[in-house]
């Protein structure tokens, strides 16, 4: 919804929204004005650099806004002035070298970065409107309306039914109806349900690998989040795994908007509507994933999504 | 790089030194060295666990050997000495080096167990053998274990009834003695039930009006309105007490009458005759007429009354059931109270506290309070529990029965907070290394649902950790249980009359002293007045405490087992 503002706190350069159709309108934005990779030098150098962001962006309706967000590691700043639309009913990747922040940006959306002691942070974030970083946030209730699945699967040491409705248990949920219903729903969604629909009741813990990703994914959706974050979920997972939980993305695309780390290219471009790729915690371009994939406005871009570097 | 030289550098580089490649291609088939076999250090390591299992199996076997024997009925022997004849069980033998004149370099002695107290004024006497000049094994001695006086060797004369010797053959006056013994053992059993209970009833009706009368002249005043009626209440109620007194000791009369009439006659080994009263037997046999049965019964007889009675004797027959229950009670009261205590604490250091200099001392002293001596517990259960806290209750609740204190002294609830506090660091580290094993992965799946801080802890975390706090418990428990020295300056004592748990409102009692294992075997080893009839019972006992004991660990460590696997089943 909101037209991406401008970052460059420090650069001066204004941020600039390229058109589908306009290529080297602004002086040494594109990849005819400046040097290849100089975009990332001067990242390197520790400059802020403008991101590119698509047209296309601007006009879905974005269910979680970042606004000039910075966060530092103690003194060690890890994001610099990022601004980023995700928008509603999509599957967003997040795609970048390692240490570029991705992981950094997706746990900040739900506030996780507040348990470790040294981080401070600037700018916001909205969700659907509502502000997250804003003092007066109750955090818990802000996480309940997210749901998250980690890179290694961490189904908690109770039974499998106890896992998925695990949201619902904590947030006081006791009826037995609604909980065996969310149950089934969830983990229907997960595509899940029929492998362990005779094993509700015995440990999480004896799954197998892809078996546990998918019950965490159960467990993420069992709340019906706004947002569905996940940060390189198939990281661990052998292909055939892999496969069916991007199959599964798929399905739960209309219905949840997603949020996805990934380190893997092919990943990205099969199975996400728009794609942002970060390098060292600047946002350097971000579009519709079949633009930036096959067109890419920055030779940056290409050149890390052609396996150049990164 | 390859390693081509230029030609000119050939002179210098041969004079250097070169590390030449040893020629390794033997080895493999030699088996190497022996260093790099390892072989010098599985000697060691293995040494050492060895020396390591054979101490332990040294004490346990030691304790084994010695507490197994203390019930073995022995035979009984008469010697005639040159100081007159003795007759008892050998119970020791030594050998030591020959005084002037005697035929060899060394004479072996022998401790006769001979009883009789009454009459010899003493239990066991050393008896050379240069000193005896003819040994017999009579058939009819009798070994008779007796409610006073400690045991009675003697030969079966015969019985007697109302004063007149019935039976006067021994054969005879055996087998009619089950029967007779049986039926004193009901009168001995109703007689008692009869004093604890029904005389302890009238008692405690009596001590309520009296406590009701000092409760009402302290509120009210001496010779107020409510202390003149409670005055009169109590008046009353002893006059029922005495009527009650009076009809309750006729019957204990006639029991006693009834039970007086029936004796043992028995000669010792002087030939003096003695009338023992069947009343006061607690256990006869033949000592030498027994075969490999008669001598198992008599030994599981004796241990069933170790388990389930209680002392005789100073402590140096019968049961420690007093002090089993005593211990297991206090041990359960102190778990109860440093469980919660201890995993609380841990898990504010570990979880709520911000790390820095203050938590960092706190560990520090938490640490080192795991090295204070126990006694000095002890003096601070005595001085804060015992005093302050007791007395405070006393002045508070029980201010009628001052200035006999009630929990003003030593008792089991002292006793268990004290041990509670003794092995409280253990706990608490425990728990701090339990809770720091769970893995953050699955604390942050918890946060990412949206649970608080303390449903995370609740939930995820604990359950988690229970294995180890399970086993840091298992530790307290078995320090606890055998801590003697704070147990002795607050509530441990010697004979205790009551248990700590009985049948009279309200049921659990804990101001009551208590027996406790450990604190029996120092008594029966240093405080007893018969030491050598004890002494055995000091290894019976430690026995017991390191079976106790060990039953407590294994017990645990089943229940932290199941937890583990419920728990921490790993994923492939």
């Amino acid at each position: 919804m909101a037209a991406v503002a401008a970052g460059a706190a420090g650069s001066g350069a204004p941020e600039v929204a390229v058109t589908e159709n306009d290529r080297a309108a602004v002086p040494g934005a594109g990849p005819a004005g400046r040097p290849a990779g100089s975009r990332l030098e001067a990242a390197a150098r520790g400059e802020n650099v403008a991101a590119v962001v698509h047209e296309s962006i601007a006009r879905e309706t974005a269910v979680l806004e970042v606004e000039r967000f910075c966060l530092w590691y103690g003194v060690k700043q890890a994001l610099f002035d990022v601004s980023l639309a995700v928008p509603r009913g999509r599957v967003t990747a997040l795609i970048g070298p390692s240490g570029c922040g991705k992981s950094t940006l997706l746990r900040s959306v739900n506030r996780l970065n507040d348990l470790l002691p040294s981080v401070r942070v600037s700018g916001d974030m909205r969700l659907s409107g509502d502000s997250i970083y804003d003092s007066a946030v109750d955090v818990i209730e802000l996480r309940k309306r997210m749901g998250m699945v980690f890179q290694k699967s961490n189904p908690f040491p109770m039974s499998v039914y106890e896992n998925v409705v695990y949201p619902l248990r904590i947030d006081g949920e006791r009826d037995r109806r609604v909980l065996d219903e969310v149950c089934e729903r969830s983990l229907r969604g997960a595509a899940l349900w029929d492998e362990v629909k005779d094993r509700l009741h015995e440990s999480g813990l004896g799954l197998s690998g892809g078996q546990q990703q998918r019950l965490c994914i159960a467990r993420a959706i069992a709340a019906e989040p706004e947002v569905l974050l996940m940060d390189e979920p198939c990281s661990a997972l052998d292909p055939l795994a892999t496969a069916r939980i991007e199959e599964l993305m798929t399905e739960l695309k209309g219905d949840y908007t997603i949020l996805i780390v990934t380190h893997n290219m092919q990943q990205a471009s099969r199975a996400s509507d728009f794609t942002a790729f970060m390098y060292l915690g600047r946002l350097i371009e971000h579009g519709r994933t079949a633009d930036l994939f096959t067109n890419p406005r920055l030779r940056e871009t290409e050149d890390y999504i052609s396996g150049r570097f990164g | 790089m390859s390693g081509e030289r230029p030609a000119g550098q050939d002179a210098i580089a041969s004079s250097e030194p070169r590390r030449r490649r040893r020629d390794r291609s033997g080895d493999a088939r030699r088996g190497g060295t022996l260093l790099a076999r390892g072989e010098p250090f599985v000697w060691l390591t293995g040494g050492a666990l060895m020396i390591c299992l054979a101490m332990i199996l040294a004490l346990l076997a030691l304790v084994l050997a010695q507490g197994l024997a203390t019930f073995r009925p022995l035979p009984v022997v008469r010697l005639e000495t040159t100081a007159g004849p003795v007759m008892g069980e050998v119970t020791r033998r030594e050998r030591l080096p020959a005084p002037e004149g005697a035929p060899g370099p060394t004479t072996r002695r022998r401790l006769v167990r001979m009883g009789n107290f009454e009459l010899t004024g003493e239990h066991f006497r050393w008896v050379d053998d240069g000193a005896v000049t003819a040994e017999s094994r009579p058939e009819w001695a009798l070994v008779v274990e007796r409610t006073a006086w400690g045991r009675f060797y003697g030969e079966l004369r015969g019985l007697d009834v109302a004063g007149e010797p019935a039976v006067t053959d021994p054969a005879t006056a055996w087998r009619r003695l089950p029967r007779l013994l049986a039926e004193v053992d009901r009168r001995r059993d109703a007689r008692r039930r009869l004093e604890s209970r029904d005389i302890g009833a009238v008692n405690r009706r009596l001590e309520g009006a009296r406590l009701r009368a000092r409760a009402a002249e302290l509120r009210g005043g001496a010779d107020s309105p409510v202390h003149r009626a409670a005055l009169a209440a109590l008046a009353r109620a002893e006059a029922a007490g005495e009527a009650e007194y009076a009809r309750l000791r006729a019957r204990i009369a006639a029991l006693d009458a009834e039970n007086g009439r029936y004796a043992l006659l028995l000669a010792t080994a002087d030939g003096v005759e003695r009338r023992l009263p069947l009343a006061d037997v607690v256990r006869v046999y033949p000592a030498n007429r027994l075969g490999a049965a008669g001598r198992l019964r008599v030994y599981l007889s004796r241990w069933g009354e170790f388990l389930s009675a209680g002392p005789r004797e100073a402590n140096s027959e019968g049961g420690v059931f007093p002090a089993i229950f005593g211990t297991v009670m206090m041990t359960l009261l102190m778990s109860l109270a440093v469980l919660p205590l201890g995993v609380l604490a841990a898990l504010y250091l570990r979880e709520y506290a911000r790390g820095g200099a203050v938590v960092s001392a706190v560990r520090i002293a938490v640490n080192n309070l795991a090295g204070v001596p126990s006694i000095v517990f002890g003096v601070f259960g005595l001085g804060f529990f015992c005093y302050i806290l007791g007395g405070g209750l006393d002045r508070l609740f029980f201010a009628a029965r001052l200035p006999t204190p009630t929990f003003g002294t030593g008792g089991v609830l002292w006793a268990s907070l004290t041990l509670a506090l003794l092995t409280l660091p253990v706990v608490i580290v425990a728990t701090e290394e339990a809770l720091a094993a769970v893995p953050g992965s699955m604390r942050e799946g918890s946060y990412a649902c949206g649970a608080s801080k303390w449903q995370t802890i609740r939930r995820i975390v604990l359950p988690r950790a229970m294995p180890g706090i399970m086993t840091g418990m298992i530790l307290a428990m078995a320090r606890g249980a055998g801590e003697v020295a704070p147990l002795m300056l607050v509530g441990a004592v010697k004979l205790a009359p009551e248990l700590p748990l009985d049948a009279v409102w309200p049921f659990v009692h804990p101001q009551r002293s208590f027996m406790h294992l450990g604190f029996h075997v120092y008594d029966l080893g240093f405080q007893s007045q018969n030491s050598e009839a004890a002494r055995p019972m000091v290894f019976t006992t430690t026995l017991l405490l390191i079976a106790l004991v060990g039953a407590l660990n294994v017990g645990a460590v089943l229940l932290r087992r199941r937890l583990r696997r419920r728990f921490m089943v790993s994923q492939f």
